[in-house]
């Protein structure tokens, strides 16, 4: 982005646009913290940071991509600075990991092949899925039912991007762990979104 | 060589998107897949899990202004 085209152009402030980035902002704000009040608080510190910061933004299409860099640093930096502390006290977590593990492997027979019930069938065309807003209404029931242990490291891996090596030394859990956590994650993903949308799509 | 599980099947697809999958492993899970539909479609899934986080991140969650 260049300075000029930085000046030729202003911020989308009207109603709409703020409304529709704001919905998103709030879902993925949710999905990481899960808690309503701290999501709605974060996202109200973005918006407030990128209207004061708005000299600096560039063009309609960064402008959204712009407030969610906002936004995922500020869960960042609450996730460093609560990291600790989640990691030491959360026992009552541990044990819920350790329960959700033992679901999962339900999956699969004695032999370690999955049953009848649980194969993974054909999806169609996911893409136009996403343009639905009930897909993503499904999405973050699916994500909330994942453990919350579990849904933390997958959401700071795929909704943060951090490194795995740095989710791991924020939890002070080896990467091993990590790795199972998030394969958890994944396959608690992969099958509620199947049962409870891809399945009804095919019916 | 011994056929490989769902269940290890599974957990390496996952695990492909944290490290780099050795040669013997990467040769287990090929041929696992090329003859198991249900891990196939289990590996097709996890694009579309990344797919829909990357919307996520980008806001671009349906129902544009």
């Amino acid at each position: 982005m260049t300075e000029v085209s930085a000046q030729a152009l202003s911020p989308p402030w009207d109603d709409a646009s703020i409304t529709a980035i704001r919905r998103d902002m709030l879902r993925f704000a949710r999905m990481q913290l899960r808690d309503s009040g701290a999501a709605e608080d974060m996202v109200q510190e973005a918006l407030m940071a990128a209207m004061t910061g708005a000299k600096r933004f560039a063009g309609r299409s960064a402008f959204k991509t712009w407030m969610f860099a906002i936004l995922r640093n500020k869960i960042v930096d609450h996730i460093r600075a609560s990291a600790r502390e989640i990691s030491r006290s959360d026992l009552a977590a541990r044990a819920e990991v350790d329960a959700g593990l033992e679901d999962f492997d339900a999956l699969f027979e004695q032999r370690g092949h999955w049953n009848p019930d649980d194969r993974p069938s054909t999806w169609s065309d996911p893409e136009a899925s996403f343009e639905q807003e009930a897909f993503w209404t499904v999405f973050d029931v699916c994500m909330n039912n994942l453990p919350e242990h579990i849904a933390r490291v997958y959401t700071m891996r795929e909704l943060l991007e951090l490194e795995t090596t740095e989710i791991c030394a924020e939890l002070g859990i080896t990467s091993n762990n990590c790795f199972v956590i998030l394969h958890r994650a994944r396959l608690g993903l992969r099958e509620c979104l199947e049962n409870r949308w891809f399945q009804g799509e095919r019916r | 060589m011994k056929m490989m599980t769902c269940k290890d099947a599974t957990r390496l697809m996952s695990e492909r998107y944290e490290r780099t999958l050795d040669l013997r492993e990467r040769l287990a899970l090929k041929m696992h897949t090329a003859m198991c539909k249900g891990c196939s479609n289990y590996g097709r899934h996890l694009d579309v899990l990344r797919k829909a986080t990357a919307r996520l991140r980008e806001g671009n969650t349906g129902g544009e202004p």
